[in-house]
């Protein structure tokens, strides 16, 4: 049976019983992302460490399918206590995967449970169900850096 | 009323090449997504290529045998097409899809709204300030959008009428006034199968002076319609929805309207005299057909409709109801399955929209898919009636003349093996 490919035990664990779920404060930047062609939402928090280059917390809230909220489960457990660097690298190698049409190996070493998502790369209608909170995460990120330095002026 | 026996339905099968192949590893495929777009039986895929290989040209230009034949085969094609909706074939305009047929209208409102009219005659089409657009709140986006820019542009305001818990128009949600320019709605839900009352809202609409528009869509593809009896004044709906092809829709309007109406798309072809300093525009039907239209999609439409014609469209309607029927029947079965929409079957077409608890619509359709079941999930371009029921997105089972018991059957034991798999049985 194919389904079981897309929906892999470990997709339908972190779908039961997801990850750092919720909105929680302090946060730096937030992010809402939508899917248009299904109406999937999803509201992202992100905080980072003083320096900005360590991810403390991710916080979110997903009205969505099994696949984009296991996806954002999996994504809490990769990049927090990441550099924002390292994360973006994990992100990179998450995208390339579920945009490779099935073609692309997964590095298990980076990506973790995330390769549980290869399956789903198969299948191109839900690739942006798994993608929509790692694109909310991206964005949050940018969001942080945009935000003015101390002491200076808009 | 005729209906369609099972080894009528079998047979008729047969003209769709489609509906043999297999899907995902090998399982027969159970098309239920005809609401987005239906299949094409071999009749409409032959007589697109014929007119292809043998009379293929330019319409309305050239004196060649060529462009002779292919105008007489679009212009066959839109008087079976009107005849087919009871409307003359000067009224029938081809458009894209029905999308562009509401922004046509939309748009030579707007024309007009800002005096670039054909003259005074346009007056009648004009929108302003503190003039009102009335639509529905289960319209398709497309019924929708297009109204909410040409506000935008104008300055005039949209309303619409609340749909009830049973998925009903709720007349007395919103009262028509002299303000009230246009009132546009869906013939049926292209979500929930729910048939508006049309009488009574052009009965509502002519009291205030108001113009009708009718998405038929999901009418005319599935049941018979009388166009003309209906006493719209403006109607659409898309070929590629009623077993012809897609690139080809229709826009009707009453042709005293038409012939008033300035256009939206200018160009060739719906010109009547150019000079560089100005032109003056061909009468209707051809005023609203700019450029080289598509022609062997018209032809295909025009096949399309004589082969609805030889089943006969109350057998049709019939069917789709039966089909419904086993489908709201089937799902009733299932527990946690909430069905958004009538679930009695007067005022009904057959499209079955439902919500599975526990379980993302996304991931039943892709249980259903496993099992070799085609359907819509997600929001069908109908958002604000989602937002209304409060839910992001739903299961749209929808049916056609092809479809048979045994398929619409199978969708409820998807529906239980969904359930199953997620680990909410």
């Amino acid at each position: 049976m194919q389904l079981e490919q897309m929906y892999q035990e470990i997709i339908l664990d972190h779908y039961r019983s997801p990850h750092r779920a919720g909105l929680r404060e302090p946060f730096d930047a937030e992010s809402f992302q939508i899917n248009p062609t299904c109406g999937d939402e999803v509201t992202l928090r992100v905080k980072l460490d003083d320096a900005g280059e360590k991810v403390v917390d991710v916080s979110y809230e997903t009205l969505g399918c099994s696949i984009s909220q296991a996806s954002t489960s999996v994504l809490t457990d990769l990049v927090v206590g990441q550099s924002v660097e390292e994360s973006m690298r994990v992100l990179a190698a998450f995208q390339e995967m579920a945009q490779g049409r099935g073609t692309v190996e997964p590095d298990e070493d980076v990506l973790g449970d995330g390769v549980a998502f290869a399956g789903v790369a198969k299948y191109p209608a839900r690739v942006k169900c798994a993608l929509l909170g790692w694109m909310a995460f991206k964005d949050a990120v940018v969001r942080v850096g945009d935000v003015p330095e101390k002491g200076t002026v808009r | 009323m005729t209906s369609l026996e099972s080894p009528d339905v079998l047979k008729l099968r047969s003209d769709f090449p489609i509906l043999s192949r297999t899907v995902r590893g090998g399982r027969p495929l159970v098309y239920l997504d005809s609401g987005a777009t239906s299949q094409r039986p071999r009749q409409v895929l032959d007589a697109e290529r014929s007119f292809l290989e043998q009379h293929n040209s330019a319409v309305h230009r050239g004196a060649h045998q060529l462009a002779e034949e292919a105008t007489d085969a679009y212009e066959s094609a839109r008087a079976r097409i009107a005849a087919f909706v009871g409307a003359d074939p000067g009224e029938v305009v081809f458009v894209k899809n029905a999308t562009e047929g509401i922004n046509l209208i939309a748009y030579a409102m707007s024309n007009s709204s800002i005096r670039t009219g054909l003259g005074p005659e346009s007056e009648r089409f004009a929108l302003g300030p503190g003039d009102e657009v009335v639509i529905t709140e289960l319209e398709h986006h497309a019924n929708l959008v297009p109204w909410q820019e040409l506000c935008r542009r104008t300055g005039a305001t949209l309303r619409w009428y609340s749909v009830t818990d049973e998925g009903r128009l709720d007349l007395d949600s919103v009262e028509l006034t002299e303000r009230t320019k246009v009132v546009a709605f869906a013939h049926q839900s292209n979500v929930m199968g729910t048939v508006l009352p049309v009488q009574e809202l052009v009965r509502r609409a002519r009291a205030v002076g108001a113009l009708v528009v009718l998405d038929a869509c999901q009418s005319v593809p599935h049941m018979p319609v009388h166009l003309t009896s209906l006493d719209v004044d403006f109607a659409v709906f898309s070929g590629h929805k009623m077993l012809g092809p897609s690139g080809v829709g229709v826009l009707y309007g009453r042709a005293e309207l038409l012939e008033a109406m300035p256009p939206f798309l200018s160009g060739g072809s719906m010109i009547e005299l150019v000079r560089l300093e100005g032109s003056t525009y061909a009468p209707p039907p051809q005023r609203f057909e700019a450029g080289v239209p598509m022609t062997s999609q018209a032809v295909g439409l025009g096949a399309a409709v004589d082969y609805l014609n030889g089943i006969g469209m109350d057998a049709v309607h019939a069917h789709e109801l039966e089909l419904a029927r086993v489908a709201l029947d089937g799902l009733a079965e299932v527990p946690g399955v909430r069905i958004i929409g009538p679930t009695d079957l007067s005022d009904r077409g057959g499209a079955v929209a439902f919500v599975v608890d526990g379980v993302h619509a996304h991931d039943v359709g892709q249980v259903l898919d496993d099992r070799g079941i085609a359907v819509r999930v997600g929001h069908h371009c109908a958002w604000p009636l989602h937002r209304r029921f409060g839910v992001a997105a739903t299961v749209r089972a929808s049916f056609h003349v092809y479809n048979t018991v045994d398929e619409v059957a199978q969708l409820a034991d998807g529906v239980r093996a969904a359930r199953e798999f997620f680990g909410v049985a």
